[in-house]
C-alpha cells in the first residue's frame, strides 16, 4: 500500500537525528522530535508522492511537528544538554580548541530565532538545496533567502563577540 | 567581469556551492574587489563546516527510534550490504598491500609518489563498510566546496556513472610531505558489483602537466597524471585496460 518502506525511512533516521539535535539543541528532545516525525509520517504515508524526494517530505513532517510541538525548548534548557554533548568528537581527535569552537557554535545557534536557525540548519548541514528548503517549510523562496542571509550574519556576529556568558544567558530567561 | 552587480543571494549560492559557472565568475570578480563581502563569504562557509564537524558525529550515535509499527529487524542505515563481500575481500588483501606499499621503493620522481599515495589510501578506506567517506555523495555539493576550500582551490569530483560507478563521497588525508602541507581529497566510488574505485586530488607544487601514467602497488593498479596545479590518482583493483577507460574518462571531465 504505502509508497515507501519502514525500512528506507530508517535509513534516513541518522539525518533527521542530526537535524533534530542541531534544531534542539537536546538529545531527548531531538529523539522526541525525531520519534513523533517517524509516527506522523508512517500514519500519513500514504500522502507522499512516489518519486519524490522522500527526504525532503520527512523533514517537512519533522517541521510541521516542531512548530506544533509545545513550546518547551528554550536556551535555557538546553544548555546542560549541551555541555553533555561535548565530548562526542573526541574521536576524531579534535583539539580542545576545537571542543571549544564546536560548544560556541552550538550556544549562538540556539540564540538565532527558530526560522532562522531551521533554515540555516536545511542549507548548510542538510544540504538541501534552496528550493527543497522552500518545500521543507513550506514557504517562498525568497523567504528561504532572506532568512538564510539573516541567520548566517547573525551567528557570524554572535561568534566573533566570541563566547557568550553562560550564567548570564541563563538568567536572562 | 563586465557584470559587477552581485547580490545577496547570490553570495549565498557561492557559499553553498549552488551557482552556475557565469554567475560564480561575477562573484568571484565581485570577491575580488569587496574584501567585506569576502570576508562574510568566508565566514559563511567556516560557518557550514563547523555544522558539520558539530553535529555529523550524531549520524554514528545508536539509537533505539522506530518507525511506525513495522520494526524492521536489520538495520538499513548503511546501504553497502553489496559491497560486503568484495570489502572482505579487501580487508584480506590490505595488509599485504599496505606492507608492500610501505616497503616499497622510494622513488624521487613525484608522480609515483601521488601513486603510492592513492594506492595506500584506496587500500585503507576499502574495507570500510560504514564509513568509506566522510561526506556522502549524497551531500555533494557540500562534499565539493568543502574539499575546494581545504585544497584551497576548485576541485570537482566527477561522474563516472557512464563507467557504472557511483560516487559514494568523499574525505580528506593528510598532506603528503612532498607534494606540501595541503590536504588531499579522495573521492571514492562504487559499482553495482561493490567494486569500489578511489580518486586522489592533491596540489602538485610543480604545477607540470605529464601524461596518463600507470602504477601498480600490489594488487592495486593506479592510473596518475599531473595537469597544472594538480595531481590526480585513479586506483582500483580492476584490469589495468579497464581502469584506463575510467582515468579517461576522469580526465575528460576534468577538461571538457
Amino acid at each position: 500500500m504505502s509508497a515507501f518502506t519502514a525500512a528506507e525511512v530508517e535509513a534516513l533516521i541518522p539525518r533527521l537525528r542530526r537535524f533534530a539535535r542541531a534544531l534542539t539543541g537536546s538529545r531527548e528532545e531531538a529523539d522526541d522530535l525525531t520519534q513523533d516525525t517517524l509516527e506522523r509520517a508512517w500514519n500519513k504515508r500514504e500522502l507522499w508522492q512516489a518519486g519524490t524526494n522522500l527526504r525532503a517530505w520527512l523533514f517537512a513532517v519533522m517541521h510541521r511537528v516542531f512548530i506544533n510541538g509545545t513550546r518547551r525548548r528554550r536556551p535555557t534548557e538546553s544548555l546542560d544538554a549541551l555541555q553533555g554533548g561535548l565530548a562526542e568528537r573526541a574521536d576524531d581527535g579534535a583539539s580542545a580548541e576545537t571542543a571549544v569552537a564546536v560548544r560556541e557554535l552550538r550556544e549562538a545557534l540556539l540564540r538565532l530565532p527558530d526560522e532562522q536557525r531551521q533554515v540555516l540548519l536545511l542549507v548548510g548541514l542538510e544540504q538541501f538545496s534552496y528550493a527543497e528548503a522552500a518545500g521543507v517549510l513550506n514557504v517562498p523562496i525568497g523567504t528561504v533567502m532572506s532568512r538564510l542571509a539573516r541567520g548566517r550574519e547573525r551567528l557570524r556576529q554572535l561568534l566573533e563577540e566570541g563566547s557568550p556568558d553562560r550564567h548570564g544567558l541563563r538568567r536572562v530567561k | 567581469m563586465m557584470n559587477e552587480q552581485v547580490n545577496e543571494s547570490q553570495l549565498h549560492a557561492y557559499v553553498d556551492a549552488a551557482i552556475g559557472d557565469g554567475e560564480r565568475a561575477a562573484v568571484e570578480a565581485h570577491l575580488a574587489s569587496h574584501p567585506e563581502d569576502a570576508a562574510r563569504v568566508s565566514a559563511y562557509r567556516a560557518q557550514n563546516e563547523a555544522l558539520h564537524r558539530a553535529f555529523d558525529a550524531v549520524l554514528d550515535e545508536p539509537h533505539s527510534l522506530r518507525v511506525g509499527a513495522a520494526r524492521p529487524s536489520a538495520p538499513a542505515r548503511w546501504r553497502w550490504g553489496a559491497a560486503l563481500a568484495a570489502t572482505f575481500v579487501g580487508g584480506a588483501v590490505l595488509g599485504a598491500l599496505l606492507h608492500a606499499g610501505y616497503a616499497g621503493r622510494s622513488t624521487s620522481a613525484s608522480g609515483a609518489a601521488i601513486a603510492r599515495q592513492a594506492a595506500l589510501a584506496h587500500a585503507a578506506y576499502l574495507p570500510e563498510v560504514r564509513h568509506p567517506v566522510e561526506v556522502a555523495a549524497s551531500d555533494e555539493q557540500h562534499l565539493v566546496a568543502w574539499l575546494s576550500k581545504r585544497l584551497d582551490t576548485p576541485v570537482r569530483a566527477p561522474s563516472l556513472v557512464s563507467a557504472g560507478y557511483q560516487l559514494l563521497g568523499g574525505r580528506l588525508l593528510p598532506p603528503a610531505g612532498e607534494a606540501g602541507t595541503a590536504p588531499v581529497a579522495l573521492f571514492m566510488y562504487e559499482n553495482a558489483q561493490g567494486k569500489r574505485l578511489s580518486l586522489l586530488v592533491r596540489r602538485e607544487p610543480s604545477g607540470s602537466v605529464t601524461a596518463f601514467r600507470f602504477a601498480k602497488q600490489g594488487v592495486t593498479n593506479v592510473f596518475y597524471w599531473i595537469d597544472g596545479p594538480l595531481g590526480y590518482a585513479l586506483a582500483g583493483e580492476i584490469d589495468r585496460d579497464e581502469l584506463s577507460e575510467v582515468a579517461k574518462r576522469v580526465y575528460a571531465q576534468l577538461n571538457p
